[in-house]
């Protein structure tokens, strides 16, 4: 692969003696989608602003296509960003808003009106030009703010949380859109948001950020079926965590038991006999039977049914293990299960393939 | 009828007798004609208003108009980044109230302690020769220099406190947006931050220039018999010719010229809103 065109190395950010960002590297590649994923004051907007140049790294370099700019102000760094507020200029027009980074070069007139028009017309308001921002509805406004950030096609768009002032609805349109607007002009996009659906939906890597430290990167498959850790397991998606103690090891298995009942799994992490490790399974990935659906009950967990939500695609269940921990399960209408008929309280055997499971070194408990 | 209805004419009332009769008064009195005795008398006339077309009178109302836009400009200069600071400094309530405090005082006052400061041997010169900026005393006083002074001092306050709100409304993210575009120091004052305080800048304006045309004391008492301007024309007509009908037409005339004033701002504000 070509040279990385965002390069951070040992990136340590802090105010005072308060630590924002700790040890970053990172590198994002020319006409990639990077997603910044993590709660909220976890430090990914600071982050941003280390790129576009507002701070300054306290310690470690930041190269832009192999130029280091820890110094360089944001004025010269070929790198725009859409704010999370849009901070799109109250006192001018539309048009004049989209033209602004082109009147700061003093590009010609008739340019101007060219680029602008081409603008407008990706984010679909060419009509809107002469029109106030103070008229515009929210989405309108998050597009003039894209726009306005893409008029001179920089080398990268960093967005923070663009998306998370918009209702449900206009929010999956805007993320479908600026998913082809990234592929159409090929700008280098870092996305910045705590929606792991967003996330996952449009990014080509995925890094995961948890209280100033970036937890894994990866696409968003491998953060999602192979979590680094905990965190990112629990962050990424729903998961069910249970604290089990390796038993014994068996060729490539290793022997454990959740709830009395024995289980063998993959031994993916070179984990020794008594080894205490976290087992973690998707709610998608567990099967839920009936009592009068099974014949035989090896390597299935007996439960109760204490609460069915139905989300239309799937059933979602609640179901209390033997020893009163909560588990949470999806079930998805398919031609094996088309019915998926549970009543609450109702005696089940719960199951999910072996493999499926994640298995991640002990950190804290989960038992409830 | 409610009690808001009944709160709207009690303001009505109150417009009509101590607004629109007293402007009624003044605009009959301008077209009636002189008199010893009783001040005002009939027939009607238009002499008031064209008497006003003497050269002399024109020069009065330029140099007034002069006046109060240098005065104007003056403090605009130095409220403008005066605000900024104000609005950035972390004892701000503490500076706000220092630009009060001289409002407890009667204006009048105030103006008169400027003598103290502005005479021939008095603060500012001593101060200036004490650090030998200068070898003579400079004649400040009893010059339209003084009334410039006297005029910027006494309405400061009213062109920083507009500025002060507009520019705390100021989204200062805005600024970090339009670097984040490309735009460098002299283009985020005169592209983003002046634009969107120009407001603010009206609003000031007009508090100090309206009043800056009509304060007639501050002449009066800084600005000694050569230089006297439209505000105290139009009160030695009053009070001190006894010419009624004359004081009250010049009074119209700059009225009308205010109220265009007004009008020309009013249709720019739209340009900026």
């Amino acid at each position: 692969m070509s040279a990385p065109l965002i390069e951070l190395k040992n990136i340590h950010k802090s105010y005072g003696t308060l630590p924002i960002l700790r040890d970053i590297s990172l590198c994002v590649h020319r006409g990639e989608f990077f997603t910044l994923l993590g709660p909220s004051g976890c430090g990914k907007t600071t982050l941003l602003r280390l790129i576009s140049g507002f701070e300054a790294p306290s310690y470690g370099d930041i190269y832009i296509n192999n130029q280091h700019v820890n110094h360089l102000p944001p004025q010269q760094r070929d790198v725009h960003t859409v704010f999370q507020s849009y901070a799109l200029f109250p006192h001018l027009s539309v048009f004049e808003n989209v033209a602004f980074a082109l009147r700061c070069k003093k590009m010609p007139e008739n340019l101007i009106n060219t680029h602008v028009l081409e603008a407008l017309d990706l984010v679909q308001l060419a009509a809107f030009g002469s029109r106030s921002v103070k008229q515009l509805s929210g989405g309108q406004q998050q597009r003039i703010a894209i726009a306005r950030a893409i008029v001179d096609r920089p080398q990268v768009l960093l967005l923070d949380e663009p998306l998370s002032s918009l209702d449900y609805r206009l929010r999956k349109t805007m993320q479908y859109e600026l998913k082809q607007l990234q592929k159409t002009l090929n700008i280098t996009f870092i996305f910045v948001t705590h929606d792991q659906e967003e996330a996952l939906s449009m990014s080509d890597r995925i890094g995961v950020f948890n209280q100033g430290h970036l937890e894994q990167i990866g696409t968003p498959r491998e953060v999602y079926e192979t979590p680094n850790n905990l965190h990112v397991a629990m962050f990424i998606g729903e998961a069910n965590i249970f604290d089990v103690d390796v038993h014994a090891l068996a060729d490539d298995d290793l022997l454990t038991q959740i709830e009395s009942v024995p289980l063998r799994c993959k031994n993916t992490g070179h984990y020794q006999p008594g080894d205490k490790i976290h087992l973690i399974v998707r709610p998608e990935d567990i099967r839920v039977w009936s009592e009068y659906e099974v014949k035989q009950t090896v390597g299935m967990l007996p439960g109760r049914i204490v609460d069915i939500i139905y989300k239309g695609s799937t059933v979602d269940l609640t179901v209390a293990l033997s020893s009163g921990k909560l588990i949470n399960a999806s079930e998805f209408f398919d031609e094996d299960d088309d019915k998926l008929e549970y009543t609450p309280d109702e005696t089940v055997w719960v199951q999910w393939f072996p493999g499926w499971e994640v298995l991640l070194p002990f950190e804290t408990s989960h038992e409830r | 009828m409610n009690v808001k209805s009944h709160a709207l004419y009690l303001l009505y009332i109150w417009l009509l007798f101590f607004g629109i009769c007293p402007l009624a008064l003044i605009l009959m009195t301008s077209f009636l004609s002189k008199n010893f005795e009783h001040l005002i008398a009939l027939p009607f006339t238009f002499q008031n208003y064209s008497t006003l077309f003497d050269p002399s009178i024109g020069h009065l109302f330029l140099r007034s108009i002069l006046i109060a836009c240098l005065a104007t400009s003056a403090c605009l200069l130095l409220a403008y980044p005066f605000s900024y600071f104000l609005i950035k400094s972390k004892r701000q309530s503490l500076l706000i109230l220092l630009i009060i405090i001289p409002f407890w005082t009667s204006s009048l006052i105030r103006t008169y302690a400027l003598i103290a400061l502005l005479k021939l041997h008095g603060l500012l010169n001593t101060l200036l020769l004490g650090l030998h900026l200068i070898r003579q005393p400079l004649v400040l006083l009893y010059s339209n220099g003084a009334v410039i002074i006297g005029l910027i001092y006494t309405l400061f306050p009213f062109m920083v406190l507009p500025l002060f709100t507009h520019m705390e409304r100021f989204d200062f993210r805005l600024l970090e947006a339009a670097q984040d575009l490309g735009a460098g120091k002299y283009a985020l004052f005169f592209r983003v931050f002046l634009p969107n305080t120009m407001l603010g800048i009206l609003s000031g304006s007009l508090l100090v220039f309206l009043p800056a045309m009509t304060l007639f004391y501050i002449p009066n008492v800084l600005g000694g018999s050569r230089s006297i301007l439209l505000g105290n024309f139009i009160q030695n007509q009053f009070f001190i010719v006894e010419n009624w009908p004359a004081g009250a037409a010049t009074s119209v005339v700059l009225m009308s010229l205010l109220i265009g004033l007004l009008l020309m701002i009013k249709q720019s504000r739209r340009i900026f809103v």
